[in-house]
């Protein structure tokens, strides 16, 4: 590892050992927060107890259906946007202050639509991850080079291979980005809709714990999330860097 | 784009204004649409979303919870913008520290910040302090990523050239380094606007009495569609304003680098 692949991780641990330290201490009240070392053994002891299997699969289903349906529609439609060069230059403030509006408000009326379901869930993650990957996809094909589709044209490409051969390759790494928000936006808008109105889910059983005053499950399960989140980013994270480093090279 | 602009100057500016509007009546027939099919129970017609809105900004206790809102925002903006530009920029100058934290930042920023309120409550307890606390860490760490990156990516040559123009570091600052940095600023604020706004009305959902977020969550509490349709269009039109405000300062900073 790098000298400042070493640095971060003195941070990062340097930072959870102060917690603990603080926490051990009582300078954090135990009301407050229990120290770290403390989430990850109830955590331990949640898993075991086979409490947390049946809302880890539910949520991390309902995330992986968000995030799926976010990307494929996402970049479909980047790609018809990007051939409206005039619808796109409307509906460009739109997308810019999407991330503004509080989407999930619109939860209980997808409730009374869809009904108690899944599906209502499913549906806001897929509306907060949407968008970011229609950017993405936008920023990707704007990118690509002139010369590129020019060499397309000269082959007389159908749009179909132009898209395939072309503008998929030269945009992936904005589409990347676009794929990375999408399942960060996926996670929040399917966590946000358990906590406000749910029946089941790791963010139903955290707004649960909070409201029995049960710190211990609760640290527990936000522990899990948090792991859970970080590692997926970094390994994306991780991807993406040797995707580009693979491409410097190639040039 | 630009061949457009470039033919008739006059009525380019014209002919967007009208592509936005008529996007804009399009989703405004979509939507009735969608009020057809999904019936009055779950989804109010613009006509009656407006109407509830007007009657509810004309009713004497509706505009104390706008007020709070706009306070906590405000607050929540002050920490976000301030407190990010500063970090950001020193994590721009220096190098290692910019590498060194970049990757934790951008992890912060993936998290769903969400799961962290019974922390934020438990530290601050309900009211104010909550809100703005929550819509503080939701903005502050995309600004501090832009403005890391606007600081770290000023191209070497025009510090090269400060340096051999011999400008004190004030005039550096002035005539280099804020211009160079700018329009990539800009854009983090503009994200941690956003940001900072679903922080805020999210904290006042789960922490608050006051507030347009209580106002939405007491509404989901009773299922009482017009209201949250009102103020969900409400929010649309505020935050859609500010942002497209923004947009354009953006777009004409990146122009004129």
């Amino acid at each position: 590892m790098s000298k400042v692949g070493w640095i971060r991780l003195a941070i990062v641990l340097g930072s959870v050992g102060l917690l603990e330290i603080l926490c051990q201490s009582g300078v954090i009240r135990p009301l407050t927060m229990i120290p770290p070392s403390r989430m990850a053994v109830e955590l331990w002891k949640l898993g075991a107890s086979g409490k947390l299997a049946p809302p880890v699969t539910k949520t991390l289903g309902n995330v992986a259906a968000a995030f799926i349906l976010s990307v494929v529609f996402g970049f479909i439609a980047g790609l018809l946007i990007h051939a409206l060069p005039r619808f796109r230059r409307a509906l460009d403030p739109l997308l810019a202050s999407y991330y503004a509006v509080p989407f999930f408000v619109f939860y209980p009326v997808l409730i009374v639509i869809f009904g108690m379901s899944d599906l209502p869930i499913i549906i806001i993650g897929f509306l907060f991850g949407v968008v970011a990957m229609i950017i993405n996809t936008l920023n990707g094909l704007d990118r690509v080079p002139t010369v590129l589709l020019k060499v397309g044209r000269m082959n007389r490409m159908s749009a179909l291979q132009t898209a395939a051969l072309i503008k998929l390759p030269s945009a992936a790494p904005y589409l990347f980005t676009g794929v990375k928000l999408a399942v960060a936006y996926s996670f929040i808008g399917v966590i946000a809709s358990e906590f406000i109105l749910s029946g089941s889910g790791i963010g139903y059983d955290i707004a649960y714990a909070y409201n029995n005053f049960d710190n211990r499950t609760m640290y527990a399960l936000m522990l899990f999330i948090l792991t859970t989140v970080t590692a997926l980013n970094m390994a994306l994270y991780i991807w993406e860097q040797r995707m580009l480093k693979r491409r410097q090279g190639g040039r | 784009m630009s061949a457009v602009a470039l033919d008739k100057p006059a009525n380019a500016t014209l002919r967007r204004w009208t592509d936005f509007f008529l996007l804009i009546a399009g989703l405004v027939v979509v939507w009735y649409l969608l009020h057809l099919w999904a019936g009055e129970v779950a989804l109010t017609s613009p006509y009656e979303t407006v109407a509830k809105l007007i009657d509810l900004l004309g009713q004497a206790w509706f505009w104390p919870h706008v007020g709070e809102t706009l306070l906590a925002l405000f607050y929540s903006l002050l920490i976000a913008s301030i407190g990010g530009l500063g970090l950001g920029t020193l994590l721009g100058i220096h190098r290692l520290s910019g590498q060194v934290a970049e990757p934790i930042l951008v992890a912060l920023y993936a998290l769903p910040k969400i799961t962290l309120y019974p922390l934020i409550l438990l530290i601050f307890g309900l009211g104010l302090s909550a809100k703005v606390a929550f819509g503080a860490i939701h903005g502050i760490i995309p600004v501090t990523i832009f403005a890391l990156n606007a600081v770290r990516n000023i191209k070497p040559v025009y510090l090269k050239t400060a340096r051999v123009m011999r400008l004190t570091p004030l005039q550096a600052m002035r005539t280099v380094w804020v211009p160079a940095a700018l329009p990539e600023i800009v854009s983090g604020q503009r994200i941690g606007f956003a940001l900072t706004l679903l922080g805020v009305l999210l904290g006042e959902m789960f922490a608050s009495q006051q507030g347009l977020g209580f106002l939405i969550i007491n509404a989901i509490g009773l299922n009482d569609v017009p209201v949250i349709m009102a103020l969900a269009l409400l929010l649309a039109l505020f935050a859609v304003a500010v942002s497209s405000a923004l947009l354009a300062l953006d777009r004409k900073l990146h122009q004129r680098s």
